[in-house]
């Protein structure tokens, strides 16, 4: 299987190497441990879908678009910030709302100002200027109103960063994305660490006959993805972000959320999306030519149905991690306990001339007896 | 040390430096040492540059005015003479933005408002005959020049995926290190270093000129406001270029001779790049508007006919933008994963800024409170720049919230926000600017009824062009995309029929010129009238090639 993956791995890389002139490509469609996930093998026709042309997988279908409960995208015509599935995400666009209606009343306040020195003070109603060039009171009173308006805002915005860069608790789920030239991969360390190969999904019209294009159940045109990143609704994440070429930045504007990805750094930030949902976002940093060709979809998912979508990655949950890493430590300790055993009989034994190779074991066994 | 000869003008009797006398052509146009010359040059070359730098606007618009990639290819096409592959198509795009980013900055509003009209009415305002060092200020706009060219020839050569420099006015390393081989991004970053020669060079011509070429009785305290506003800019430039000049030296570096400065992977910072650009880059936007402040007060001022409510007020509050600009920086950068502490600050600190403004604006509306206000042209644009500024600041205090910019930041609605300070501020400052001095600079007038109508064909173009932009950055369309999702069509469209209306603006704006030219009535010395008290309105228009021989003196 793996030396199979590792095949395919680089047939990935060859065929990026070569259509690098051709429409965007699709990036080597795994990593090594993982078993090979949608792109690496193409339906032969249009017949019944098989796991190629949907990217699901046994356990696991990808959650339609069109009839998700909840979908965090931009809307036709819209004016307002997008629906927010986020605590911090809500909080930040209620402080937002007032703030804008604060700010549209300033401009109207300077408006109507600027309308009734038109009406008032023009040449032929006022044809005697009047000589006032002070008048301390209002200086004071136009320096401090401004001022208590921005403390009014500053305060529930500093509690509001407070609050985003508040720390993700000790059992939250760690996603790492990456950022790429010009895909995302996602990795589940908590999960064994496989990762998923994120591209754009192209139109209909644009791929070659056979390959998988964007459907209305993937969402859509030119934010749907072939392999989201899923993550578990309800529950805490510890986002991390990082970048492999040059700077790209993690954005989804129905979580308010946004972290730049940086080569060489590891930016972390805690993110709990309330309700199973698909949520669409760009890259938000000049990358390079198909800066625009690198969106971001987050699936999320029950946790239920997100354990289930780890194993047909070939993941585990960490409680099977666990128990695993736990029996391995105790078959490791029986292991160290018999090695240590022996030194001593070794030990023990009368032979003041005992060969060199018994006396490394022993010392060996002491070493891991101590550890 | 008893040579000096008493009166300087003996020592030159054969030169014969009357006051009418002009250099023949080239002398004068080429070699010139006169700052209303100079002035006029750094004008003529900033409108080149603004056709240039909005034309490109024009091909971005066009481009989005419908979601996928329609033209692209075909430009590419033509600039490259091979047809263009998709990649090369996209690189297009990135070379348009960062073409259209660095003209406008650099070589339009820059050379028009400090180069243009600082050069012709510093001087004049504070009664000297010339700038301080009127060979250096040659120089200035000569390399200037220079620059400008090697920006538009880096269009013409490799610059990774395609011709020319695509990293976007800011130049981000690594893209702009490793993504970018080829000749066109140093190119480009020459062009930078030679402009930002240039504007240091001139900061210090204009920091001399200011502090030792007063008339007698011109104490700091009784400087036109534009004349402070010149000053507080030349002090952003002398301290803000330098730091610039530094960080793109690096990415040369780090581009060409192996350097780490911005690559983590040999133990450098991309961040680092970052600072450092932002350093300059913050105090590079109050350097672009202050000139602009000082230019709406003169104007409001003499329209209201009445003195500036505040002077002392309004000085300092510029000072004071000056000194807060430059520790506001990062707030450019909230997104790169700093600390809450610093996000905190950042965040605080730039709505500090908000205060100093805000007396500007209200210390403007005071002055016209109470005047006797005429609505002629370049009142109507100082107007309009007091609204549309104040639009462009309440959005900016929204974006100043470091947990509310996590949304908008990179988004369409920063794109909104900073055009509507600059392309609806520092722009409609430069109009307000030409249309009240065209006739002391050219000694004709520009028409009234075409100055009007190309105010509000152009208020209303931008407006439609810009304000929608707020919709799409709230939507959460990034920025810097050639091709957006289908919800993003409707406010995309409107913002590209809003360009088409400015279009008409700027073709009247140019008619006007034309008219003035061939058909404009002649102007007087002080054409506004009673309102209008600094000095340069003491003089005929067009000044003498050479003025105030003898000082004025100030009361």
């Amino acid at each position: 299987m793996n030396i199979l993956n590792k095949i395919l791995a680089i047939c990935g890389l060859l065929m990026l190497t070569v259509s690098a002139q051709a429409a965007a490509p699709q990036a080597p469609a795994v990593a090594a441990d993982v078993p090979a996930v949608a792109s690496e093998a193409p339906a032969a026709d249009s017949a019944a879908p098989t796991a190629a042309s949907d990217g699901s997988l046994p356990g696991y279908t990808p959650m339609d678009a069109t009839t998700a409960e909840v979908v965090g995208k931009p809307h036709d015509k819209g004016l307002d910030y997008q629906q927010q599935y986020t605590d911090n995400g809500q909080t930040a666009y209620e402080i937002s709302y007032w703030v804008n209606w604060l700010i549209a009343a300033i401009s109207i306040f300077v408006l109507a100002l600027l309308f009734w020195v038109i009406i008032r003070f023009n040449r032929r109603a006022n044809p005697v200027p009047s000589k006032t060039t002070h008048n301390t009171f209002i200086e004071v009173v136009w320096t401090l109103v401004p001022v208590l308006i921005l403390l009014a805002i500053a305060y529930p915005s500093l509690n509001l960063l407070a609050k985003q860069f508040k720390p993700a608790p000790e059992n939250a789920v760690t996603i790492k994305a990456t950022g790429y030239q010009w895909y995302w991969t996602y990795t589940y360390p908590d999960h064994g660490g496989f990762e998923i190969v994120s591209n754009m999904l192209k139109e209909e019209g644009d791929v070659a006959k056979g390959e998988r294009f964007r459907t209305d159940a993937d969402g859509p045109n030119q934010l749907a993805v072939d392999n989201r990143m899923v993550v578990p609704a309800g529950v805490p994440i510890r986002f991390q972000t990082t970048a492999a070429d040059v700077i790209h930045s993690f954005a989804v504007p129905s979580l308010w959320f946004k972290l730049d990805s940086v080569p060489g750094r590891l930016n972390e930030k805690a993110l709990t999306i309330n309700k199973p949902g698909l949520y669409y976002g760009q890259c938000s940093e000049l990358c390079g030519v198909r800066h625009g060709y690198m969106p971001i979809t987050v699936e999320a998912l029950p946790p239920a149905e997100f354990a289930a979508w780890v194993k047909a990655q070939g993941g585990k949950m960490p409680a099977e991690l666990k128990a695993e890493a736990d029996a391995k430590a105790a078959a490791d300790k029986a292991a160290a306990d018999k090695a240590a055993a022996e030194a001593e009989a070794a030990k023990a034994a009368p032979a003041a001339d005992a060969a060199p190779a018994a006396t490394d074991n022993a010392e060996a066994a002491d070493a891991a007896a101590t550890n | 040390m008893t040579t000096i000869a008493a009166n300087p003008g003996d020592l030159h009797a054969h030169d014969d430096h009357d006051a009418d006398h002009k250099p023949g052509f080239f002398a004068r146009w080429f070699m010139s040492t006169n700052h209303k010359d100079i002035g006029t040059l750094y004008l003529i070359f900033a409108i080149t540059a603004g056709i240039i730098g909005g034309a490109i606007s024009g091909l971005m618009r066009l481009e989005l005015a419908q979601p996928g990639v329609q033209y692209l290819g075909q430009w590419a096409t033509w600039l490259s003479g091979t047809e263009a592959s998709w990649d090369q198509a996209l690189h297009m795009w990135n070379v348009l933005i960062t073409a259209h980013g660095l003209i406008m900055v650099f070589f339009m509003v820059m050379p028009a408002i400090i180069g243009g009209f600082g050069n012709w009415f510093v001087p004049l305002m504070i009664g000297a005959p010339d700038m301080a060092f009127p060979r250096m200020n040659n120089i200035s706009f000569w390399l200037t020049v220079v620059a400008f060219i090697m920006l538009l020839g880096s269009t013409f050569v490799p610059g990774g995926s395609g011709l020319g420099a695509g990293t976007g006015w800011t130049v981000y390393a690594p893209l702009s290190t490793s993504g970018s081989p080829g000749p066109a991004v140093d190119m480009a970053i020459f062009s930078l270093h030679l402009a930002g020669a240039a504007s240091i060079l001139g900061a210090v011509n204009f920091i001399t000129t200011i502090f030792n070429m007063r008339a007698p009785g011109m104490t700091l305290h009784k400087m036109p406001l534009f004349v402070w506003s010149v000053l507080v800019t030349a002090f952003l430039l002398l301290l803000a270029l330098p730091v610039l000049a530094a960080a793109i030296t690096m990415l040369l570096v780090d581009r060409n001779f192996g350097g780490a400065f911005f690559d983590a992977a040999s133990g450098g910072d991309p961040i680092l790049y970052q600072h450092l650009f932002w350093f300059f880059g913050h105090p590079e936007v109050y350097i672009m508007i202050l000139p602009g402040f000082g230019i709406i007060s003169q104007i409001v001022s003499t329209f209201s006919k009445k003195p500036v409510f505040g002077y002392l007020g309004m000085a300092y509050a510029m000072v004071a933008i000056g000194v807060v600009g430059f520790v506001v920086w990062a707030h450019h950068m909230f997104t790169i994963g700093m600390s809450v502490e610093m996000k905190m600050y950042f965040t605080a600190a730039t709505m500090v800024i908000a205060v100093p403004t805000g007396i500007k604006i209200f210390s403007w509306i005071a002055t016209m409170w109470g005047g006797s206000v005429s609505f002629k042209t370049p009142m109507v644009w100082a107007m309009g720049f007091i609204f549309m500024f104040t639009v462009g600041g309440v959005t900016g205090v929204v974006l100043a919230n470091g947990g509310l910019d996590d949304n908008l930041h990179d988004t369409y609605y920063v794109v909104a926000h900073f055009h509507y300070v600059l392309s609806l501020g520092a722009v409609f400052s430069l109009f307000a600017g030409f249309y009240y001095w065209f006739g002391k600079m050219s000694g004709r007038h520009l028409s009234e009824a075409l100055g009007h109508l190309h105010f509000w064909t152009f208020f209303i173009g931008v407006n439609v062009l810009f304000f929608p932009m707020h919709f799409l950055g709230n939507q959460g369309m990034p920025r810097r995309i050639p091709d957006y999702n289908g919800a993003y069509a409707y406010w995309n469209e409107v913002a590209s029929w809003g360009y088409a209306i400015m279009g008409v603006g700027v073709i009247i704006f140019f008619v006007n010129v034309a008219y003035a030219f061939i058909g404009g009535r002649k102007a007087e010395g002080n054409y506004w009238g009673e309102g209008a008290t600094t000095l340069e309105w003491t003089l005929s228009s067009p000044p003498p090639f050479h003025q105030f021989e003898t000082l004025p003196v100030i009361k």
